[in-house]
């Protein structure tokens, strides 16, 4: 049994008071607040255990190296890979750019083809723009239909002689649609394509498995998972992972350099330069530690309740229109007012109240442009939200029509 | 220092206790502002720095002070026309002269207005000063 009661006490900030109300948190979708053990962890890790990784030979290093080496098994067993598939980095956005650096860069002329879907994010478009501008590749645009779903089939469909990868993401921040990344990836395949997906929503609210989607590239991003900021990793098929030059070069990710040459470190150190944040991803170990125990088949049915009584209340608001209601969608709402009032109107109203909530493009303005909007407000939910706070999310929407309509 | 219409908006907002009445009134502010025209929504009288969309058309004749806003945002236009009210009318001189942030702190507002919209605000207040300094210069 799910107790979010017991839940909501693991993570201290949702006991604070915003604005003179209990905080309500749905701004899950940009960032998710951190379980005690997290912030545990990660005062432990600077307290007590705090030195550079792979470097030292004495004991603080070898512990923090031990320590930050644990979480590469810890994010594999999470997705369903091996420990050298894992890329530890920033997150998503740096994932998705070393394999638009150190893949895709180096083997894409111009005329070749990046398909991709209008509901990506920024961080799954612009590396590519980059490819774009640099060598004349072109980007194919796959839209979703009017309920929000994207159907495999178009994507599959947009796959052509010239196409050398497919970039989707697994799950919409902005209309919480789920992609079915598995058949596009088998379609895909077929054709030759390598497929890579955006899990940074996904990951969060469903059990992920890559080695069953076959996927070449899967990128995740910790500050989500209820982790540190600034933690995260990237999937990497070994065989993609073989095909890949390093893009960014330094420290730790070399064997030996000379005057005139320099060789590389296994993979996947080979694409982790510099000092890593060793503290961030010590801390993001402890957040899977923490959904792992939840159980994430039992987060995803908690959130699949609070997505169909959101759902239902929020359709019962005549004034407002939710953009995207595709089947088995996650708990991500993102709505307009009726009228003339401005998501920015609608955030500040709600925050007075307590509530935090999106405003703006969500970094998806080719989706926001396909929708027909130019900005919405956004309640994401994540495992601790409750039914009671749909009810005041709900009741400060209707002093919103009251005031804006 | 301050004009009779901003007198008249501070008094009323003396009368309003919580947050949601003082909302209310800015958002009504706002609704009772003539809209700018389309073709005045241009870059230049774009204010970069707010949230939402603010566009500023300044209306200065002779040695007075003029100007009208718009916003996509309701709180926003609002707040364009207390704006108004607090700056129009003004010699140049008396524009560069009046403390906005003081004015504002009268009405309880600020610390109503979250980060972003008192960050749009102060954009605001700039590039009223900066129209009138380039007026009178």
């Amino acid at each position: 049994m799910y107790d979010v009661d017991a839940v909501r006490r693991d993570f201290p900030i949702l006991g604070r008071q915003v604005n003179d109300r209990a905080l309500v948190y749905l701004d899950n979708g940009a960032s998710a607040q951190k379980p005690q053990s997290v912030i545990d962890a990660v005062t432990r890790a600077y307290g007590e255990e705090y030195s550079n990784v792979h470097r030292g030979l004495h004991t603080l290093s070898s512990i923090a190296t031990e320590n930050y080496e644990a979480v590469r098994g810890k994010i594999a067993a999470f997705l369903g890979a091996t420990e050298n598939q894992i890329v530890m980095n920033s997150g998503t956005t740096e994932g998705i750019n070393t394999v638009a650096y150190s893949w895709a860069m180096p083997r894409m002329e111009a005329g070749d083809e990046i398909v991709l879907s209008i509901m990506e994010h920024h961080a799954n478009i612009v590396p590519w723009y980059f490819l774009r501008e640099r060598q004349g590749v072109e980007l194919k645009w796959v839209e979703t239909a009017a309920d929000g779903s994207l159907d495999p089939q178009a994507v599959i469909d947009a796959i052509g002689p010239k196409t050398k990868l497919v970039a989707v993401t697994h799950l919409s921040n902005v209309t919480g649609t789920v992609v079915d990344v598995k058949a596009i990836t088998a379609a895909a395949h077929e054709r030759g394509v390598p497929v890579l997906v955006d899990g940074s929503q996904a990951a969060v609210h469903m059990p992920v498995d890559v080695t069953d989607i076959d996927c070449d590239f899967y990128a995740i991003t910790g500050h989500k998972l209820y982790g540190p900021s600034a933690s995260g990793a990237i999937f990497i098929k070994s065989e993609r992972m073989a095909e890949m030059r390093p893009f960014m070069g330094g420290g730790d990710m070399i064997r030996e350099v000379h005057r005139d040459s320099v060789t590389w470190n296994d993979p996947p150190m080979k694409f982790e330069a510099g000092t890593p944040g060793i503290v961030q991803q010590i801390g993001l170990g402890a957040a899977l530690d923490y959904i792992t125990a939840l159980g994430m088949e039992n987060v995803a049915a908690h959130e699949a309740s609070l997505r169909d009584y959101a759902n239902e209340r929020l359709h019962g608001l005549n004034w407002l229109t939710v953009q995207g209601n595709a089947p088995g969608k996650a708990a991500i709402f993102s709505f307009t007012l009726d009228g003339a009032a401005h998501a920015h109107d609608i955030s500040t109203i709600l925050d007075k109240r307590g509530v935090a909530v999106r405003a703006g493009h969500h970094c998806a303005q080719p989706l926001m442009q396909h929708l027909g909007v130019t900005a919405t407000a956004r309640a994401s939910f994540g495992l601790y939200n409750t039914k009671a706070e749909v009810d005041v999310l709900i009741d400060a929407l209707e002093l919103c029509h009251e005031l804006l309509a | 220092m301050a004009s009779a219409a901003f007198e008249d908006i501070v008094d009323t907002f003396d009368f309003l206790d919580d947050w949601e009445d003082r909302y209310r009134h800015v958002i009504e502010l706002g609704r009772a502002m003539p809209p700018l025209d389309g073709v005045f929504r241009v870059p230049a009288t774009k204010v970069d720095g707010c949230a939402s969309q603010v566009w500023l058309l300044p209306k200065i004749a002779g040695n007075t002070f003029d100007f009208q806003g718009e916003s996509d945002a309701m709180i926003v236009r609002g707040l364009i026309a207390i704006l108004h009210a607090l700056y129009s009318g003004l010699t140049l001189e008396q524009v560069l002269a009046v403390d906005a942030g003081s004015e504002f702190a009268r009405l309880g507002l600020t610390d109503h207005l979250s980060a972003q919209r008192s960050n749009g605000l102060r954009a605001m207040i700039e590039r009223i000063r900066n129209l009138a300094a380039e007026a009178s210069a």
